[in-house]
């Protein structure tokens, strides 16, 4: 049974379809990645994977559950993180942490936050007020919410979106990691190629609302002739298909990419 | 490290773990700030001041308040259970938007049900520190010991507070389906109720036509109830029950349409980027 299932996914809001007809499954203890441009459906297609986004049309199985009817049979197997959700700011680091921890039914609060705080260096600032926090600190605090019931899927949005570069790489190391020993799923959402490169299995490429390319980031660059999955993404976003044509992509422009010029 | 630690998530004890971690969460804020606890007090302990210097002034010109007395402190101390419990009810769920951690609580195995029952629960321990201390001083300023009514007050008490968490989740319903924008509905709608509930005057003073619709509301009945104890040193059941049966009304409703907006804003995906 794959973690996640998802068939013929539509999200339409009024006039606008976010997300248009997608069909895809994920692979126990792989990392897939989705990829595309702001608006592409990436937020909206991983929302509804959480069961926070009701679909228009389409099946969304997680973990074999359906995720509209029945998210609660599974939901304290997952987690997630997001860069448009915080954890409280007026709390401290432990108190979030303890306060998740009894959420999602762990037996012991303080042991596991304990656990998470050595394995994800957060000691130094447990007690301080997530608010008072920096960037990289609070993504750390961030993670460590998403781990904190040891996931077996776990979506991440932009997981080392506004870090620096020493410190994303710290929280790539960590996540892949986390899916060896665990064996888990990872679904993430990213505008970070060369994220996406190093860590993900497979690589969905979304555009207005569909996937337009599905294959591991090696066959994505052989398939596009590039050498890096930033000049397929932009190869993609501006409308040039794998075989030389021009993408049938309403407002795109045809035939060229900045990368090709 | 990475072991399972979900050890219980169905069944009663695991839902009792979830509310008491929400309320363990907002009482960290509340008890973790004196500046919040302060604001608890401050309004209740205000208002108790007015309406007891003016209960005192009218005392000495009027054979009503001179009979009656505590009607004037015990109306406003009744008037701020039911305003504090929305208050307490509804900034609670507030708190969880204005951090924007609505999603990770919505996305955790908390159930609605449960989130609600959080509540409610940091609802009255927000009412216990702001009110008791304003109690307590009434006593001592103005002679009104608000514990002299007895078994009453549990009646009063419950009846105004269950229709303070109607309100709340009316509100709350609201601000989850139009956002933040919708925030001050939650600040100003109680007060819709202060002239209509009749907490400082007689049902019977309202114009005719409005009377019926006062009567509709439960805390009318639990201030005529007051009244009814204060002057005329009875106390009335059959409005406890006629207010507790309609608190049941209307509570169904509240929930029934925060259910709603909950569900339409699943809909509409305002839950993930829920903001001003």
């Amino acid at each position: 049974m794959a973690p996640i299932a998802v068939k013929d996914l539509v999200k339409r809001y009024d006039d606008v379809v976010a997300v248009d007809g997608v069909t895809f499954n994920v692979a126990k203890g792989s990392i897939t990645a989705l990829l595309g441009g702001n608006g592409a459906g990436k937020t909206t297609t991983i929302a509804m994977l959480m069961g926070l986004v009701l679909p228009t049309s389409g099946q969304v199985r997680v973990l074999g559950v359906d995720m509209v009817r029945d998210r609660y049979d599974v939901i304290h197997r997952m987690n997630f993180q997001s860069p448009y959700i915080n954890i409280p700011m007026r709390l401290t680091v432990r108190q979030n942490l303890e306060t998740f921890a009894n959420l999602y039914g762990g037996a012991n609060a303080s042991a596991r936050v304990a656990e998470l705080a050595d394995e994800l260096q957060l000691n130094a600032f447990l007690d301080r007020p997530a608010g008072e926090l920096s960037a990289g600190q609070k993504t750390r605090a961030a993670i460590a919410k998403a781990l904190v019931n040891a996931p077996e899927l776990l979506l991440l949005d932009e997981p080392t979106a506004s870090l620096d570069p020493d410190t994303a790489d710290w929280v790539r190391a960590k996540l892949f990691t986390y899916r060896k020993e665990r064996g888990a799923t990872i679904l993430l959402a990213s505008h970070n190629m060369i994220e996406v490169e190093r860590m993900a299995d497979r690589v969905l490429m979304m555009n207005q609302g569909r996937i337009v390319e599905d294959g591991s980031p090696a066959e994505l660059l052989r398939r596009f002739d590039r050498t890096n999955l930033e000049d397929v993404f932009l190869d993609i976003a501006r409308g040039r298909r794998h075989d030389g044509a021009a993408a049938a992509l309403p407002d795109a422009p045809v035939g060229k990419t900045l990368a090709g010029e | 490290m990475w072991t399972n630690t979900v050890i219980e998530h169905a069944g009663p004890r695991a839902s009792a773990k979830r509310i008491a971690a929400m309320v363990r969460r907002y009482a960290f804020l509340v008890l973790g700030s004196a500046p919040r606890m302060i604001e608890l007090m401050y309004w209740p302990l205000l208002q108790m001041l007015m309406w007891g210097f003016l209960q005192t002034h009218l005392a000495a010109s009027t054979s009503l308040f001179a009979n009656a007395a505590g009607l004037l402190v015990g109306s406003v101390l009744l008037w701020d259970i039911m305003a504090r419990g929305q208050m307490g009810f509804s900034l609670s769920f507030l708190e969880e938007m204005w951090s924007r951690n609505l999603g990770n609580v919505l996305m955790s195995p908390l159930r609605p049900n449960e989130l609600i029952a959080a509540l409610m629960t940091i609802s009255l321990i927000r009412l216990t520190i702001g009110l008791l201390p304003v109690v307590l001083l009434a006593n001592l300023f103005f002679g009104f010991n608000l514990f002299s009514l007895g078994l009453p007050l549990a009646a009063f008490f419950a009846n105004l507070v269950f229709f303070g968490w109607t309100i709340g989740l009316t509100a709350n319903g609201i601000v989850i389906r139009y956002g933040l924008g919708a925030e001050s509905f939650a600040w100003i709608i109680v007060f819709f109720f202060l002239p209509l509930c009749c907490v400082y005057y007689p049902l019977s003073t309202l114009p005719e036509w409005l009377q019926p619709i006062s009567a509709s509301f439960p805390p009318t009945h639990a201030f005529e109830g007051l009244r009814a104890l204060l002057i005329d040193k009875r106390f009335e059941p059959y409005l406890m029950v006629k207010a507790f049966a309609l608190n049941v009304l209307y509570f169904s409703g509240a929930y029934l349409l925060f259910r709603y907006f909950l569900w339409q804003a699943r809909i509409k995906g305002t839950l993930m980027q829920i903001g001003e």
